[in-house]
């Protein structure tokens, strides 16, 4: 008996039918499913402590998003205004004015010529009788120049301002940045929060999901030893415990996305009147189904991997006696 | 078959459950395991079902040396060995159906087989029309059989059972040694241990007897 002396003996039979593998994955997560809505409070309980540490990070971002597309929409209305020679002529501006059109980076362009100026000048000042005591136009050809997007953010601006300065029928140029800066300084400094606050919560779903499928298996210990006891592989002792962490995850961000939701409907309103304010056609996009499935999967993902860990600590700790 | 050559089992701590033990039981014979409180009986099918290993010495399951099985296959080597315990050990919150479903839950049988078998295994143990109860509301010597249904649903070919008739009075102690002399007949390999010496020796099956850790007496293969 060479099999008997080797110690080998016969082969165990094993399952390797895919249909039947999917049927029974199928089958387990179902069942969690199940077995998580039997206990509905204690369930909500859990997904929504996830939801909430899901939400945060993901609200923020999305109003980090939020005022980036708004401080863009601010950036087209940053303008450079270059103030001509006086000597001049109001033909030769016109004629700049086309070709700086052509120029890449240019978007819109008004010329405001020395007499419209004048005119708007002493609509807007209330100078009027004042100033017709000046015989000469003091005020030069102006030059609106709106960049395009692609030239709207802060350094291309500049690049662009530089370009236009060098120009010898241009005098002045002028472009207001600062503040275009600030907020773009501001975003940044809050998105690199954005993450911080991510990870560390992140790491909060992980530890809580881990430690609800801690208890689970604590609670389940003499089901563990009994299956164990009749046969049952680990991979199967351990797939109810994963998919109850998918489910908590995928709950959670089902949760995190409404609150989300609701937080931007809550601020649809004050973000209206804000972005009136600065003349902005601005307005708050609600929640999107990408968002939705982001949430989802990292919400997933998350539970998955804090049920991957708290079972593989403690799954392999219960043998049967 | 199962086969001892020379086991020793020594516990964390120091204690010896086993002390060079020596036997072999061929596929399809049934033996009685007895001795007293702590000599071993316990500690011996434990090795067999691989809930321990062996300090020393080699066992030998279904033609398998089971010192060289790896932790993965132990699964897989379980459910060639029914294990049947005096506490029964069912799950409280299922039912006997569910319960004597589990082994084959457990390893990937479908649906309609699931159901097919554990009628049959039901059937053998005369619990057809308590499928639908809990273990809880069955008397002992009915939670037993439940035991029993679940240990042969898969129809492995070794048994074992830890004193299975402790806690049950002697009329109905026989009644399950009874039924553990029918699944030999159809070929099974049954090793039992018990106290009970009275009823043993009245079935004419081999005995075996376990002192301090060493086989004290084996009666050889009932005539
Ligand atoms: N898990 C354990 N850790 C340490 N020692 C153990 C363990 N299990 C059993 N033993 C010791 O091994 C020896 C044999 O125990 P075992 O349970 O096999 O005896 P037994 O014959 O089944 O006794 P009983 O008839 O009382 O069930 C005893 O001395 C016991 O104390
Ligand atoms: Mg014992």
């Amino acid at each position: 008996m060479t099999g008997r002396r080797s110690g080998r003996g016969p082969a165990f039979a094993r399952n390797r039918n895919p249909m039947t593998w999917l049927l029974r994955h199928a089958q387990v997560m179902l069942a969690s499913l199940g077995r998580l809505s039997r206990s509905p409070l204690g369930t909500t309980m859990t997904a929504a402590v996830l939801g909430i540490a899901i939400a945060l990070p993901a609200g923020l971002y999305t109003l980090v998003n939020h005022v980036q597309a708004l401080s863009g929409a601010w950036d087209g209305s940053v303008s450079i205004s270059l103030f001509l020679r006086p000597d001049i002529r109001d033909d030769e501006a016109e004629r700049l004015a086309q070709r700086l059109h052509t120029l890449p980076g240019v978007g819109e362009l008004r010329l405001i010529t020395p007499a419209q100026a004048l005119d708007e000048f002493r609509r807007l000042s209330g100078f009027g009788e004042a100033l017709d005591i000046l015989d000469e136009n003091p005020l030069p050809a102006v030059l609106l120049v709106n960049p395009t997007p692609a030239y709207s953010s802060p350094d291309k601006a500049e690049q662009l301002l530089l370009e236009l300065r060098a120009r010898p029928e241009v005098e002045l140029a002028q472009l207001d940045l600062q503040w275009v800066r600030r907020l773009h300084a501001i975003t940044l400094a809050i998105e690199r929060a954005v993450w911080v606050l991510a990870a560390l919560l992140s790491l909060a779903v992980l530890l809580i999901v881990g430690n609800t499928i801690r208890l689970e298996i604590q609670n389940r210990r003499p089901e563990i030893e009994i299956t164990k006891l009749v046969g049952a592989t680990n991979a199967f002792i351990r797939r109810p415990f994963l998919y109850d962490g998918l489910w908590y995850g995928l709950l959670g961000g089902l949760i995190a996305w409404l609150l989300v939701s609701i937080s931007l409907w809550l601020l649809q309103g004050p973000i209206a009147q804000l972005s009136g304010l600065y003349d902005s056609v601005y307005r708050l996009e609600g929640p999107s189904f990408t968002s939705l499935l982001a949430m989802l999967g990292g919400g997933g993902l998350l539970g998955l991997t804090g049920a991957w860990i708290a079972v593989g600590r403690h799954l392999s700790e219960i043998e049967p006696s | 078959m199962i086969q001892f050559d020379n086991v020793s089992k020594r516990y964390p701590g120091g204690h010896e459950g086993l002390a060079g033990t020596s036997f072999r039981l061929d596929s399809g014979e049934m033996a009685f395991l007895t001795g007293h409180s702590g000599a071993g009986k316990s500690t011996l099918l434990k090795l067999i079902g691989l809930l321990e290993r062996a300090t020393r010495g080699q066992v030998w399951v279904n033609e398998r040396n089971l010192n060289r099985l790896k932790d993965r296959d132990i699964p897989y080597h379980r459910r060639e060995v029914g294990m049947i315990f005096q506490d029964h050990r069912l799950l409280a919150d299922r039912t006997v159906f569910d319960n004597i479903a589990l082994p084959l839950v457990a390893s990937g049988v479908g649906h309609q087989e699931i159901s097919r078998k554990v009628r049959a295994a039901l059937d053998k143990v005369g619990l057809l029309k308590k499928e639908k109860l809990y273990p809880l509301m069955l008397s002992g010597g009915e939670q037993q059989r439940v035991g029993i249904a679940r240990a042969v649903v898969t129809r492995p070919p070794v048994i074992l059972a830890d004193e299975p008739t402790g806690n049950l009075d002697p009329e109905l102690s026989r009644e399950i040694m009874e039924l553990f002399m029918q699944f030999n007949d159809v070929g099974v390999t049954l090793l039992i241990a018990t106290h009970d010496v009275d009823l043993i020796n009245t079935l004419d099956k081999r005995i075996l007897t376990l002192r301090q850790g060493r086989m004290a007496n084996d009666t050889g293969v009932a005539a």
